[in-house]
């Protein structure tokens, strides 16, 4: 019995669009219970490999028979020994190619809405880790927000467009990702900006993005808000008036942790600011384009995750915490884990050191911690 | 640290590091100490959760340039 690859692109398809399936993941516990691949119609088993050196035979009883197995592992090497371990039994099972590092970095373009004139706006959306980068379309030229370090996936995508990209944006210098801006702003020739704020340590050139200011790309705009408390330079961004991208400051079921640059006491006054202020004076028809989402809940049925700021004024618990204190003590104390190498994460962003892609690779392992719920 | 067999584990990726482990691990007598280099980083996580889940010990892991060196002790 032969067995199949499955790609990250089709396991990120089956998850969006629901349908089951059953993971045997063969990662040793630790790492099952840090990060799996999730989704609303999966089951889990999780038997490290090398408990099914002597025979899978314990296993066989306890896949089901009526749905497509998957068996996953770190890197894919031990999911295919196991998946021929299984098809020696006559168990028809796909190994997930690539393992989780391909589905860490998997990014499944999902258009969220058109602009005006013709314009279109897309979401990319790294399914595995949580981060959501954009790309805007109008007239022939793009405006990138975001970018994920699998950088030729913009590129691609903007030239299957026929599009030029002009500008790329950080919403602030992220801790959790490697930012992919600088790279594309400098295969294309785009301008690329970032908060200064949360740049004096940075060691390239950028262009600082302050509130206030706006950038033309073909019939459309994109104008920058600043709004700190993520960190302090965080700044959103309204596109043609519809789309507010709030980087790490709002999510739709969570908001942002103030903690990763270590200033989290420093940083909460700001936060609240940003939410309960600046944010209160937008229009709620505001469609919610956040940098990042937590748990599979915050998708939407077609893969996206968007919501209007009006809904989230009334639905997201971090909005709708009157006072001051409490909302104080929930995001600086019982903080979730800080994400995996976040220093270096953030050194790299700056400039100031620069890992080879299987270590920039590694560091990025594992879940986005980025919000408080 | 000394050790009583020295396994050469270096530029294989997982699952071999394990499973060549576990192969020389199955000659040895309790108390004996293998000493494992390996290359693939996944090896720390996975012997060290190995090494717990068969009752061996793992006395120390160290870095040498691109090399994890690993010494089990066999339970």
């Amino acid at each position: 019995m032969s067995v199949k690859a499955m790609t990250a692109a089709q396991v990120a398809r089956k998850v969006i669009d629901n349908e089951p399936l059953f993971i045997l993941d063969v990662r040793n516990g630790d790492a099952f219970a840090d990060w799996k691949i999730e989704g609303g119609n999966i089951q889990y088993l999780n038997i490290p490999y090398f408990d099914l050196l002597d025979g899978v035979e314990e296993v066989i009883d306890q896949l089901p028979k009526d749905r497509d197995i998957l068996v996953v592992c770190a890197k894919e090497g031990s999911s295919i020994m196991v998946a021929d371990m299984l098809a020696d039994e006559g168990v028809e099972t796909a190994y997930l190619s690539g393992g989780m590092k391909a589905w860490s970095e998997h990014l499944e373009p999902v258009k969220v809405g058109d602009l005006k004139d013709g314009g279109e706006l897309y979401q990319f959306v790294r399914i595995g880790k949580g981060c959501l980068s954009y790309m805007a379309i109008s007239g022939g030229e793009a405006a990138v927000i975001d970018a994920t370090r699998m950088t030729d996936v913009f590129l691609n995508f903007a030239q299957e467009k026929g599009a030029a990209i002009k500008h790329v944006f950080d919403s602030h210098l992220h801790a959790d990702h490697i930012s992919g801006g600088r790279q594309i702003a400098q295969a294309t020739g785009a301008t690329y900006y970032l908060p200064p704020a949360d740049a004096e340590e940075v060691v390239f050139d950028y262009t600082p993005l302050e509130g206030g200011f706006d950038a033309a790309f073909g019939n459309s705009k994109v104008e920058a808000l600043y709004s700190p408390g993520h960190t302090i330079g965080s700044t959103s961004f309204i596109v043609d008036d519809q789309y507010l991208m709030t980087g790490d400051i709002l999510f739709i079921d969570s908001i942002g942790r103030p903690d990763l640059a270590g200033l989290a006491e420093d940083w909460v006054g700001d936060l609240r600011e940003s939410l309960y202020s600046r944010y209160q004076a937008l229009a709620n028809e505001l469609v919610v384009l956040p940098a990042h989402f937590m748990i599979m809940d915050e998708l939407n049925e077609d893969g996206s995750v968007a919501k209007k700021l009006g809904d989230l004024f009334k639905e997201n618990h971090g909005l709708n915490i009157e006072d001051e204190q409490e909302f104080r003590d929930m995001v600086t104390k019982n903080l979730p884990p800080q994400p995996n190498a976040y220093q270096d994460i953030r050194k790299t962003n700056m400039g100031k050191i620069t890992p080879e892609d299987e270590m920039q690779r590694e560091m990025e392992i594992g879940p986005n911690r980025c919000a408080v719920r | 640290m000394n050790a009583d067999k020295v396994l050469d584990a270096k530029g294989l990726a997982c699952p071999m590091p394990i499973v060549k482990t576990r192969k020389e691990m199955k000659d040895m007598d309790s108390g004996q100490v293998l000493e494992i280099q390996a290359t693939d980083k996944g090896a720390s996580a996975d012997l060290t959760a190995w090494a717990k889940s068969g009752g061996h010990e793992l006395l120390e892991e160290q870095v040498d340039g691109d090399v994890l060196k690993f010494w089990i002790k066999k339970g």
